[in-house]
């Protein structure tokens, strides 16, 4: 008799030993996937208008980012322009392409893109001023960066 | 000599270990996808050749520093109905097209819009052109934007699933997956139906 019953006591113990194989995995996942912030935003974080016919941004090497928004002190007014690390005036637009032209490959500029992260409340001179820049010096293509959606009345 | 056994390590706390890690990159991982409104700029050219476009084939989209729009220079109007107003202008077909290596222009058989001899001849001579002040906003320039790329893809979704019964943006994911010469020249047909043709003059002061 009692030989049957020990056999039917508890459970059996789930055997927890693939766990950190498990967590490993997840570990290199993210680790691969994360991409550190590179550059320190020195404006307000520009809140991006929202659109519904968007493209996704290939090949991420090509892109080079320039912000636009207000500047985090309040008592300053105005669009601020923000590449890399610092605010640049309208006119350091081409140089900031310029450079970003000597990283890459002679063959890779023609497929660069520039993308324009700007608040939604920027005013569109600003904007209208940066693309003119980049008609000078032929960086033709351009994205307005986006969130996806379809309620675009956030946007105004 | 008296042989030291090495004791076995604890594994143990390796999954905490593990875990402590995996939070760490959980937080700071960031997902974003950079996504927008693609646009190419026209190239600046010295000498523009002078070309008389005709009023009824250019739509005309205002927009003044309080957001408002104004299209063809006497109707207000609101941001959502921009795509409804922009598809009937560029689907006309009222007239005939350009000339294509020297044959004469054609009416466009594939459009379905009202034929109304006072709006476009023919999607390749409709332009949209956005004229905006130096203080709009941005969000409101790019919600037009928006609506005329809308516009554009709309047409060429339903002329798409005309001709090959499968949508632009179907044949545009295709491509990306297998790019076939057969499924490129079926696209250029499609964006060579609609051209897209949008022109921004100077902003107002």
């Amino acid at each position: 008799m009692s030989k049957f019953r020990k056999k039917k006591k508890g459970l059996p113990k789930i055997s927890t030993a693939s766990l950190p194989d498990i967590v490993f995995m997840l570990l290199f996942f993210f680790m691969v996937s994360t991409t550190m912030r590179e550059t320190d935003l020195l404006l307000k974080k520009p809140v991006l208008p929202t659109a519904s016919e968007v493209k996704k941004l290939e090949q991420k090497s090509l892109v080079s980012t320039i912000y636009v928004g207000k500047s985090k002190d309040s008592r300053i007014s105005g669009d601020k322009i923000q590449v890399n690390d610092k605010i640049i005036d309208v006119n350091d637009v081409t140089s900031f392409i310029y450079s970003e032209r000597a990283l890459r490959k002679e063959e890779e500029v023609k497929f660069m893109t520039t993308s324009i992260k700007a608040d939604k409340d920027a005013s569109v001179g600003t904007i209208l001023d940066i693309k003119e820049q980049l008609r000078d010096i032929n960086a033709l293509k351009i994205s307005f960066s986006t969130v996806k959606g379809t309620n675009l009345k956030t946007n105004y | 000599m008296a042989r030291r056994e090495v004791g076995e390590i604890n594994a143990g706390s390796m999954a905490d270990i593990a875990f402590l890690l995996l939070i760490f990159f959980l937080v700071t991982t960031t997902m974003d996808v950079d996504s927008g409104i693609a646009r190419k700029l026209p190239e600046k050219t010295e000498d523009t050749p002078e070309v008389t476009i005709k009023e009824k084939n250019v739509f005309d989209i205002v927009v003044n520093r309080n957001n408002q729009i104004l299209i063809e220079g006497d109707q207000y109007v609101k941001v959502t109905d921009i795509r409804r107003l922009t598809m009937a202008f560029i689907d006309n077909g009222g007239g005939i097209g350009i000339p294509k290596d020297d044959k004469p222009g054609e009416p466009c058989d594939y459009c379905t819009g009202a034929k109304d001899p006072a709006s476009s001849d023919h999607p390749s001579k409709a332009i949209v052109s956005l004229q905006s002040d130096r203080g709009t906003k941005y969000g409101m320039y790019v919600s037009i934007q928006n609506e005329i790329e809308g516009a554009y893809t709309d047409l060429r979704n339903k002329l798409s699933l005309k001709l090959y019964s499968r949508s632009y943006d179907a044949l545009l994911s295709d491509y990306k997956d297998t790019p076939t010469e057969k499924l490129k020249a079926k696209i250029d047909d499609i964006k060579d139906k609609y051209p897209q043709i949008i022109t921004e003059p100077e902003p107002i002061k």
